[in-house]
């Protein structure tokens, strides 16, 4: 049996840099949960819409990347603020599979409707970081450097030092701001909130909108992993990032991203690389996603709450 | 019309309904408040004392009205009703148990826009010492006694006109009680704030109310001053355990 230690730095990058973004899609699910306790299946659909709009805006009207993203966040946080208003906010908080299943029909028909629009095709969007630029000085190649004698990508560098100031803009909003100051109120108690004179529903919305936007984040950054973008691509990486979400604690918001990244390691390091050395690579994307349900189904038995969850005490 | 019995009405309320889907459990009630007084609500557990309070902050389905001072507020929503000057510290205290003290002091003082907020802060951390040494420790790790303090100042942050008490002794020593309602009397003579507070602890309620209700299966049943509630013999052997 050749166990390849050699290329297991490279799997732990892979592992890290998709872990990221397992990590913010997973977020965005954490702060829905937080302040309404129930999964929006269609965070990932949406996030997928906000990807094509990176396409539209910059493949096909030639905007600069960044600046489209910027918009295609934009224009999500709407649609997930419209969606909070229309969909949800009509029904009783209290009740559950009502919002549910509407997020569960969201989740088919933007799939369908992106479908519709663009087909099921993989369509190439630019990586945002496919080479380094200009003024960074060459160590190794213009696409990776040289760790531990593995090539540390210059994408999965990028991924990270996006999504950590993502994350840190998301801190400032939520620990700084009046809006994030209710936004956490809200998620606490909601009642409370009420009576302290917050407007819940536009503060739900609030949480639907950065949501949305950091999904869509999330989507183009994965985006050239995939090859491109297509209707179907955060289908599994949903997954994924529910079993991020499940294992951090799914009201713990720094729990969802680590949780995240521990789930790209499992998948990663301990089921492709070790994977590979046992049963060979027929066996892989099945065995990837047995793992992420494996994930769930272990913490979901051993410890509901998460690593970093708070158990919820019911008192009468 | 129900005639005013005090000279100055703080609230308001008139054959007020509330039900839970098809569970009706205020049956018609009427009562008022004196501005700047202390009432007090007493009734048996299931009476609807909770359910009266809710009520005024339109936090259940309603019918019959609720005035404040003279504005109509019955069917203003709850977030409104707090801007027009009504603090509510609900049953079970209501705090932020995943924020911090002094996050949810800031959050009380949510529909402030002055600069003031931070002088306030200071103000009930110097009333209650216990909150400023642990400001910064999770609202949910405080004792009972300290998160009932804890709802009060965050009640009192949006610098209200009439603070709405729910059952503020539940689950708390009778030492700790005391010291709280001591500090209700004092912030009433010193600062006037109209207070209607809900109880089952009628002795010490009616010690430092003005005026009494006693409320019955969702009906008021009886009302007086605080004296004569205290000597009513139905109070006495109800309430009081003469």
């Amino acid at each position: 049996m050749n166990w390849n230690f050699d290329v297991l730095p490279d799997f732990i990058f892979n592992g890290l840099s998709l872990g990221a973004i397992y990590g913010a899609v997973a977020l965005a699910l954490v702060l829905i949960f937080k302040a309404t306790t129930l999964i929006n299946f269609a965070t990932g659909e949406l996030a997928m819409l906000g990807a094509f709009l990176v396409y539209v805006l910059h493949m096909e009207q030639g905007i600069w990347l960044w600046l489209s993203m910027l918009i295609a966040m934009a224009l999500s946080a709407g649609l997930g603020v419209l969606i909070e208003r229309s969909l949800t906010r009509p029904f009783d908080p209290a009740d559950h599979l009502p919002v549910v299943l509407i997020t569960l029909g969201l989740f088919l028909i933007i799939n369908a409707v992106a479908g519709d629009i663009w087909n099921y095709q993989v369509r190439i969007l630019t990586n945002p970081f496919g080479k380094f630029p200009d003024w960074v000085p060459s160590v190794g190649g213009d696409r990776y450097v040289e760790v531990l004698g593995s090539r540390l990508k210059y994408q999965s560098i990028g991924i990270w030092v996006t999504l950590a100031l993502a994350l840190f803009l998301l801190g400032l909003i939520l620990n700084r701001t009046k809006a994030g100051l209710a936004f956490r109120a809200v998620s606490s108690n909601t009642e409370s909130a009420r009576l302290v004179g917050v407007h819940t529903g536009r503060t739900l919305g609030f949480g639907w909108a950065i949501a949305s936007a950091f999904g869509t984040l999330g989507a183009v950054l994965v985006a050239p992993q995939l090859g491109g973008v297509n209707p179907n691509m955060m289908a599994t990486i949903l997954i994924y990032a529910l079993a991020g979400a499940a294992l951090g604690g799914l009201d713990s918001l720094g729990g969802a991203v680590l949780g995240g990244i521990l789930v790209g390691i499992i998948q990663a390091v301990f089921v492709t690389w070790g994977g590979v050395v046992v049963f060979g690579q027929l066996y892989m994307s099945i065995l990837q996603l047995a793992a992420a349900f494996l994930v769930i189904l272990i913490v979901l038995l051993f410890r509901p709450a998460g690593l970093f969850g708070t158990r919820r005490v019911e008192r009468v | 019309m129900v005639d005013d019995v005090f000279d100055e009405v703080g609230l308001k309320v008139e054959n007020l309904h509330a039900s839970y889907g098809a569970v009706e459990v205020l049956r018609g009630l009427n009562f008022e408040v004196a501005s700047k007084g202390v009432s007090v609500i007493l009734g048996a557990n299931g009476a609807g004392k909770t359910t009266t309070l809710r009520a005024i902050c339109n936090m259940c389905t309603t019918s019959g009205s609720v005035v404040l001072g003279d504005e109509d507020i019955t069917r203003t929503g709850t977030a409104e009703i707090v801007r027009k000057g009504v603090a509510h510290v609900p049953q079970g205290r209501g705090t932020f148990p995943e924020l911090s003290t002094m996050d949810n002091l800031m959050i009380g003082a949510y529909t402030r826009k002055d600069n003031e907020i931070r002088d306030d802060i200071d103000r009930w951390f110097e009333i209650f010492p216990r909150l400023s040494e642990r400001r910064d420790q999770l609202a949910g790790s405080l004792s009972g006694g300290e998160q009932q303090m804890l709802a009060v100042a965050r009640a009192l942050m949006c610098r209200p006109r009439l603070l709405l008490l729910d059952e503020p002794s539940l689950g708390l020593a009778p030492l700790i009680i005391e010291d709280l309602f001591e500090r209700f009397t004092t912030l009433n003579k010193e600062t006037g704030l109209t207070m209607l507070i809900v109880e089952q602890n009628a002795n010490l309620a009616l010690e430092m109310a003005d005026y009494g209700y006693v409320i019955e299966s969702g009906e008021i049943s009886l009302s007086g001053s605080a004296d004569q509630l205290k000597n009513d013999p139905a109070v006495q052997e109800a309430y009081l355990g003469a």
